[in-house]
Formats: C-alpha cells, structure tokens, sequence
C-alpha cells in the first residue's frame, strides 16, 4: 500500500517549504512517528515524523528544493495498513509533537487519540499498551527511554567528528545506519572511501560546513543562513539604524538574583539569570514608550504601534541565529518570563522550535554580555523599532550621590533604533526609564 | 565444558578457593588463617574444613566476632613477618574494620617509609542474588577502591581465583580478596594443577568483538558473555573484558578494546553512583573520548540502599542476562 507523503504546513502563515535534508533514503525503512526529513521554512528548521510504517519508495524533491505545501514529496511504502489513504499530510502539530519526545509509544499514542488533525488519518495504532493487548507481544520491540532521549539527540559523537575531520568528509552528506539516521563511526569510514583521498583535500572549489569550517573551502549556505544574510541586508538598507547607550548600576538587581537563584533552580530546574528581569524592566519601559513597540510601514507611509508586547530573544547557535519570542511578556512576571525563556532557549539548542516560537515578535533583547561584550551595536530585527542589549556586568569604582566610592556592579545596554520610527527624544526617554527601574528593582522582593 | 587432564581437575569457584589455601599452608608455614568459623566450623562455605586438624590452632586461629581485631591482628602480624590470610565471613560486616584496612593495612608501608610492609590478604563472600537480603549481599568494592594503597582483586572464574590468590598471597601489599558468593558453586572450570600466579592489574578479554565494549566483574562476568553470545547469534559482535582486577585497574585492556569498538558499556552489581563504572567513565572519557561513537552507559544497580528479601525486590536490584542483552543492543545498534 504506497502512501503519498506531501510538504507539510509548518505554521498558519507558511505557504512553502525547503527540503532541507532527507534523513531516510529511498529503500530505508522507517518507522510510524520516526523522523524521515528535515523541512526548513523562512521560520524554523523542524524535523518531521513519518505519518506511517514502511518503507520508503522513492523521494519525489531533491534537497535544497523548495515546494509549496500540499506538494508530493515522497512515497511510503506502507507495511500492514489497516486504512488505506492514498495522501497523507504530515499534520502541522508535527514540529511540537516531534520536539518533546514522549515517554513511551503508548503516550505517543494517547495523544496522536487526544489531537486529532484533520487530513491525517491515524491507522489502527499498532501498539498497545501492556494492559491492553493482553499479554500478547507488542509487535515493536520496546526501547528504553534511555535510548529515545539519546537517539533523538541525534549528535554528531566525538568519534565521528574527529574521523570526518581527518578524512575531510561532510558528515551531511553520509547517509546513517545508526538509530533513527544518526551517521555512525563506520558510516563516515565508509564515506570516505569513496571519496579519494587527496580529491577533497582544500581548496577554492571545495566546501565544508559552517560549523566545522576548513580554511580553504567555501561552505554553501543553507537555506537558515541564507535567510539570516537577507534578513540582515534588509534591515540594514530599509531601517536607518541610530545607536545610544546607557550605564545602568544593576547592584541591587544582582544581590536579589543572587539571593534567589539556588532555591529558583531546585525548584523549577531553570537557571535564573539577569535576562528575565531586564526583560520585565523593558516591558515596563515599552508600556511608557509605545513608540518603542512599534513598526513602520513603508507603502503606508505609517506607524502601526503594536498592542502585544512579543519580546523576541537573540539566541546564538553554532550554525545560526534564532530569536524565539516570548509571547505578552508584560502578562508575565519576572518568574514567568524565566521560565518561558530558559523553555525557549533549551529547545534552541535542541533545534526544536517550532514556527509558532518565532513568531509576531515586536521588540527584541540581545544578551550581548553572555561573551563579555561592553558595548555592541545590533542590527533591528526587521518589522521592529528597536533592539536593545545587556552588556556585561562588571565591578567598578563608583562615585555615588554623597561623594563616597563603592564598589558596584555595572552594566551597559544598548539601544539601536529606526529613525524612521522614533527621535532620540524618545529613544533615550526610552533607555532612561530602563535605567530607572533596573535600578530600583531588588534588593529584595517577589519574583 | 570444562574437562579434567592430567595436569588440571575441574573445581567450583569454592573448591578453587580451598585448593589454593591449602597449597599456600602446605608450601610455607608463615602463611596463617585467621576469622570467625575458620577452625572447628571449617568456614560457613566448608572452605577450611579440617584444616585445624592438619595446620593446628596456631595457623588456623578461630576469632570472636570482632572485625576490627581479625584485621588488626592480621596487621601486626604481616608487618612481623607472617603472611596472614584474614577472613571477613561476610562481606556485609566489613565495615568494623574499615579504619585497620584503610588506616592501617593500607598506610604501613608509605608511613613507615618503606620499614614495614603489609603483606596481607583479606577474603571475603561478597554479593546477591542469593536471597541474602541486606545483611548478605552488599558488594564492598566502591567503598575501598578510593583507597590508595591497597589492591582489590575480584575473580569470576576457578582458574582465575587459584592464579590470583596466589598472587594476593605473594604480593608484598594489603590486598582485598572478593568473591562473589553466587559462583562458589554456580561456576565450575578446569583449574591447572600446581603453583602459577596470574598477575593482578591484568585484565582479560574473555569473549572478542568488534562493536561494543563490554566491562563486567564478578557474578555478572558470566551473564554478560550469557547476553552477548545470544546477540552473536543476531550478527552482533560484542567484546566482554573480565577486569578481575578493580584496583589497580587494567587501563589498557579498556582503551585499547574501546578504541576498537568505540563504544563502552560498564555493568557491575554495586550501585552506580560513584561506583567503579564512574571511575572506567571517567578514565575513557579522559584519555579516548574522539574515540567514542556513543554515550558511555553504565548498567548497574539503583540507588537504594540495600537489596531486599522479597523476590521482586531483589530481582529489581540485579541485573540479569536479558537487562544486560537489552543495553548491548540498543548501544550496538545507536
């Protein structure tokens, strides 16, 4: 029974997709829920599960392509289907299901039963619980949850980096036989043979990867850094980018958060950080400013200021950018803002956001100082009239208002602005009032 | 199977332990036997069964049940010239004696700047899964492997308890003897006749394979080669190295056989946190981590602490062939 596998939605707004890599090639089999390819959108690089069992047919889109949604891209040859659709669409919800790995198959199960997506019909699920099938064997073995969390890891081991370093191949494009794709030792030995030695060795016209970048080559972009070039370029071209900065004393602000933030971890297992408080001040700030969270419109010409305050995080990544935004940070308090960032930025790095995450952003922070930067000018994220940084926090000598010197804890932040949305009248209203609250928050308080 | 010739006889892991003791009685007559039941009782596991009535009470010396003093006498006398063999009758009461063994035994010579050394042997039945609940079944191993100072050997086999009590017996040092209780009958092997030594620290590859490296010691030596050679018959090639030795530790064996298969599975009886697995982790994560292809996994017990009486309890806390075929599987297959 062969299954039509067609591009994904990956977001309410998102018309196109980018066959980013196929971790399944033709004749692999592949698991119901197993990650078969990887789809990238202007938005997010998202994994997405096979919608059935079986094998895989034939690949209909070469990688690097990009294909409206709805669009065939691969067949399924599809092993004991109890239903027989002749089109599945992999359902939107795919990239959060795919994000959080459940416990077990049967959990996979309840809530494949509990969400129910149009257009995907769910077959017979082939796995029951222990209960439920009565003693009889499920008819996939079962892994522990040790090997799930590892599996979808899905890393690059230190052996495999090491041996396609020294064999100059790019781990991207061997296939893997390991679990769920993941490219083995073996995998890369055996890549390497057929390539020559000597034939990949450095130069112009050879590539490596942007992660792993080898003097000599040229790193092909992937479709994420080719939208981040873009991205940048417009901005730059469209925003006429002003720049100002201000010391703030953050000492008080420091001494709360140092106070806090032992029992914070034990009991939420999120590290608290500066970044939540700075953001609870700038939305603050953004409530006195509502010119600062806004956006201007150019075939207007007009400003539209924004009624939500989506504060959106810069997230460095070893192959990219991302900024995952906070949705009604001004709803939240500085606990809450904690715990949706350290959410936002644990599945950053796990490259498991969704579309959802980086959306409908209207102002942006940069925490700058995390690499011990004092003082940095950032481009605005298009669609926004600012962005403003934490810099480092530093100890100074500081004259404070009685002339006396004490030992303080500093910090700088920056504000880049488009001029065409605000003056420096409200732009450093804006910063001074920022000022203003870092410094009066803590020492002592709730969270 | 193992078959008897005309220069070795198969023997259980207990016979070997008997043999040896009394080849070392016969051969020198420094060598004393001191604990609780070794003389008239003849050991709870018959191993010095009738040896009083040969050697007499002044070699094979009946103590009260006083640990600290079997050890502390034992001490005195190694650093006098004698060559003790103590026996803790379970490895559960061990614990009286931690100061002479870790504070004493193990200090001697380095305090002494070389005066005295203590060349001593301390037995002792270790291990579950024999019903023994939590007074009769603790592995001690973690809890003196920190120690330097002091060696610790852990046989599997009947040729390697001869070869390597033996050795403990010759060493010049303290050594803590630990045998696993489950295989003094469960385990039969053909043992060579006569004086041979195996050295301690030496590690042995008891089964070759080329994608997964498997570390064991004592009673689950011999389940772990169970489960591999099951998964042999699934085209799976797992190595299983008997370390025998948890102190000094085999460091070759390790990396030489991880740097062949690139992956590394630890399985021990004793708890996992800061057991002898965390120690092997470390040491390969140390010296071959762009070696690795995978995640070190250690299987080993929960964090609980003892094993219980009842059946599910107990089965619970050991490991068994088919945990251990499950693990190797999945990390073949990662």
């Amino acid at each position: 029974m062969a299954t039509t596998i067609t591009m994904p939605q990956l977001g309410e707004t998102v018309t196109e997709g980018t066959v980013e890599r196929w971790i399944k090639k033709a004749g692999d089999p592949v698991e119901k829920y197993e990650a078969f390819l990887e789809v990238s959108t202007d938005k997010v690089n998202s994994e997405v599960p096979s919608p059935v069992t079986g094998t895989i047919r034939e690949l209909l889109v070469q990688e690097g392509t990009t294909v409206a949604t709805g669009t065939p891209i691969a067949v399924i040859d599809e092993v004991g289907a109890a239903t027989s659709p002749t089109q599945v669409q992999v359902p939107s919800k795919s990239a959060e299901s795919a994000s959080a790995p459940p416990k077990s198959r049967d959990a996979m199960a309840e809530s494949a039963n509990a969400e129910p997506v149009p257009g995907f019909n769910i077959p017979q699920l082939e796995v029951k619980s222990a209960a439920a099938s009565s003693g009889a064997p499920a008819k996939v073995p079962p892994h522990s949850n040790g090997q799930r969390e590892e599996a979808a890891l899905r890393g690059v081991s230190p052996a495999v980096r090491r041996l396609a370093r020294e064999h100059h191949v790019d781990v991207r494009n061997v296939r893997g036989s390991g679990a769920n794709g993941r490219v083995t030792a073996d995998d890369v030995l055996a890549a390497a043979k057929l390539t020559p030695r000597g034939t990949a060795k450095a130069g112009p016209g050879n590539t490596s990867t942007y992660a792993d970048p080898i003097p000599g080559t040229t790193i092909a972009l992937s479709s994420m850094r080719r939208i981040i070039a873009e991205r940048m370029v417009e901005s730059r071209k469209t925003a006429p980018h002003a720049w100002s900065m201000v010391e703030v004393d953050v000492t008080n602000v420091w001494e709360w958060r140092k106070r806090e933030k032992d029992r914070f971890e034990r009991d939420t297992g999120v590290k608290l950080t500066l970044l939540p408080f700075f953001i609870r001040a700038v939305v603050e700030s953004l409530a006195v400013f509502p010119l600062m969270n806004s956006k201007f419109i150019a075939d207007g010409p007009a400003i539209h200021v924004e009624k939500d305050m989506n504060i959106g995080i810069a997230i460095g990544l070893p192959a990219n950018l991302v900024v995952p935004v906070i949705k009604h940070a001004d709803k939240l308090s500085i606990k809450g803002i904690a715990l949706a960032a350290g959410d936002l930025i644990d599945r950053a790095r796990r490259n498991k956001l969704s579309a959802d995450d980086l959306k409908e952003g209207t102002f942006t922070v940069n925490n700058t100082g995390a690499n011990g930067s004092l003082a940095s000018a950032p481009i605005i994220n298009a669609g926004q009239a600012g962005i403003v940084t934490m810099e480092t926090v530093v100890k100074r000598p500081m004259v404070m208002d009685d002339d006396a010197i004490a030992i303080r804890y500093m910090m700088n932040s920056c504000l880049s602005l488009d001029h065409r949305v605000v003056d420096g009248y409200v732009a450093s209203g804006f910063l001074a009032d920022l000022k203003k609250r870092l410094e009066s928050m803590g020492p002592r308080g709730a969270l | 199977m193992a078959v008897a010739t005309s220069s070795s006889q198969v023997l259980n892991n207990v016979e070997a332990v008997r043999a040896t003791l009394y080849e070392a009685l016969k051969a020198d007559d420094k060598v004393v036997i001191l604990g609780e039941d070794v003389g008239n009782r003849g050991n709870v596991f018959l191993i010095t069964k009738d040896f009083v009535k040969e050697f007499g009470t002044e070699r094979i010396i009946d103590t009260p049940i006083a640990e600290a003093s079997i050890v502390g006498i034992a001490v005195g006398m190694a650093m006098e010239g004698l060559r003790p063999i103590a026996e803790i009758q379970f490895a559960d009461f061990i614990y009286p004696a931690f100061n002479q063994i870790v504070g004493e035994a193990a200090k001697t010579r380095y305090r002494s700047n070389g005066e005295y050394t203590v060349p001593m042997v301390i037995r002792t039945p270790y291990g579950g899964g024999v019903r023994g609940a939590l007074s009769h079944s603790v592995s001690v191993e973690a809890l003196f492997y920190h120690v330097p100072g002091l060696k610790i050997v852990v046989p599997s086999f009947p040729a390697d308890v001869k070869g390597l009590l033996n050795a403990a017996i010759d060493d010049p040092d303290p050594v803590l003897f630990l045998e696993h209780k489950k295989t003094y009958r469960l385990i039969k092997g053909e043992v060579p006749d006569g004086h041979y030594v195996i050295p301690i620290g030496k590690a042995n590859v008891k089964k070759e394979g080329s994608q997964l490296t498997v570390v064991s010691y004592g009673l689950y030596v011999h389940w772990a080669l169970e489960a591999a050679n099951q998964l042999e018959g699934d085209g799976m090639s797992v190595e299983v190295i008997d370390l025998r030795s948890v102190r000094p530790m085999d460091k070759t064996a390790i990396l030489e056989s991880v740097r062949k298969t690139r992956k590394l599975l630890i399985i021990h009886e004793d708890n996992k946190f800061g057991g002898i697995g965390a120690e092997i982790s470390a040491m390969v994560a140390e010296e071959a981590l762009f070696d690795l292809d995978a995640p070190i996994r250690r299987l080993a017990a929960p964090d609980v602490p003892a094993m219980g009486y009842a059946m599910p309890l107990e089965e619970a806390y050991m490991s068994s062939p088919a945990k251990m075929a499950e693990a190797m599987r999945d990390m073949v297959k990662f």
